[in-house]
C-alpha cells in the first residue's frame, strides 16, 4: 500500500501462447485480495474476468500486460495487449462467437464464453480495439 | 464428504494432490469447456472432466475446487501433476465414461 494515495499497483507480463503462466496475475490478484479481507463473493468475480482476459491474450494475442491498481473502494485492471485485434466488439461479445484456433479449442477453450464471463462478472468493463494493432481491457469492480 | 471418500467408495486412482484427500468436497460439475467451469463452478466441487493439461489446475485452484476427476483412463500431464501437488488439489482418475461416474457421484450425494 502507498501510504500517500491509500492505493496498491501490481503488474504482470503475458505472452501469446504460452498457456502454461495463464492464471498466474489472476491468482496472485486473488491471494492479495483475500490478504485485504475483501468478500469472496467480490474476489470470485474479479478473479474469472481476469483469467478469462488472460486466456485471451495468450490465444490470441501476441503479447501483452496486466496492471492492476486496488484502493480502498475497487479495484481496476488493464490488461493491454498488442495483437489482432477485435474488428468488430459487438460481435465478439456474444455468447458462442469465437475466433479461436483449433488447438485452443482443443484444450477446452474457445468456446466464445470469456467476454460474456468478463462482462457478467465485472462491474464496468471498457474494451478497445485496434485492427493489426492490439486490444486494451479495462475492468472495475467495486468493494461492497 | 471427504475427497478420500469418493476415492474410496467410487474406486479411483489417485494421480497427485494426496496432501489435499481430506478436502471437503460439496458436489460436482462436469464439463470439458474450460469458461464453463470458470464461469459457473461452485467451490467445494469435484470436476469431471477429459482435458489433463495444466489448465486445469489453474483454474480448480482459482475457484477452489476439491478435486478434479479424469474420465475414461485418461492420465495428467506432468505439469498438471505437479501444479495439483503444489496446490493441493488431488488428480484422481477412473475408467468410466464422464456419464458413469457423474452418476455414481450424483447417486453418493443423494443417497
Amino acid at each position: 500500500m502507498d501510504p500517500e494515495t491509500q492505493s496498491m499497483k501490481l503488474t504482470f507480463n503475458i505472452h501469446g501462447g504460452d498457456f502454461t503462466h495463464a492464471g498466474q496475475p489472476s491468482s496472485e490478484v486473488k491471494k492479495v485480495l483475500k490478504q485485504l479481507g475483501i468478500d469472496g463473493k467480490t474476489i470470485k468475480g474479479i478473479v474469472i474476468a481476469l483469467y478469462e482476459a488472460e486466456v485471451n491474450v495468450v490465444a490470441h494475442a501476441w503479447k501483452g500486460t496486466v496492471e492492476v491498481e486496488i484502493d480502498e473502494s475497487k479495484i481496476t485492471i488493464i490488461v493491454r495487449d498488442e495483437g489482432p485485434g477485435i474488428p468488430d466488439i459487438e460481435l465478439a461479445m456474444q455468447a458462442g462467437y469465437s475466433t479461436a484456433s483449433k488447438k485452443v479449442r482443443e484444450m477446452g477453450f474457445g468456446a466464445g464464453m470469456g467476454l460474456p464471463n468478463m462482462k457478467k462478472n465485472t462491474d464496468e468493463l471498457i474494451i478497445e480495439s485496434e485492427v493489426d494493432k492490439g486490444t486494451t481491457v479495462k475492468m472495475i469492480n467495486y468493494f461492497l | 464428504m471427504k475427497v478420500s471418500e469418493i476415492v474410496e467408495k467410487l474406486g479411483l486412482t489417485i494421480f497427485s494432490g494426496r496432501e489435499g484427500l481430506d478436502r471437503e468436497i460439496t458436489g460436482g460439475y462436469v464439463s470439458d469447456l474450460l469458461s464453463d467451469v470458470m464461469g459457473n463452478a461452485q467451490e467445494g466441487q469435484a470436476w469431471i472432466t477429459l482435458q489433463v493439461h495444466q489448465n486445469v489446475m489453474a483454474i480448480a485452484s482459482l475457484k477452489d475446487m476439491a478435486a478434479v476427476i479424469l474420465v475414461n483412463n485418461l492420465e495428467p500431464h506432468e505439469n498438471t501433476v505437479r501444479h495439483s501437488d503444489d496446490e493441493n488439489i488431488p488428480v484422481l482418475g477412473t475408467s468410466l465414461s464422464t456419464f458413469e461416474i457423474a452418476g455414481k457421484l450424483y447417486q453418493l450425494f443423494n443417497q
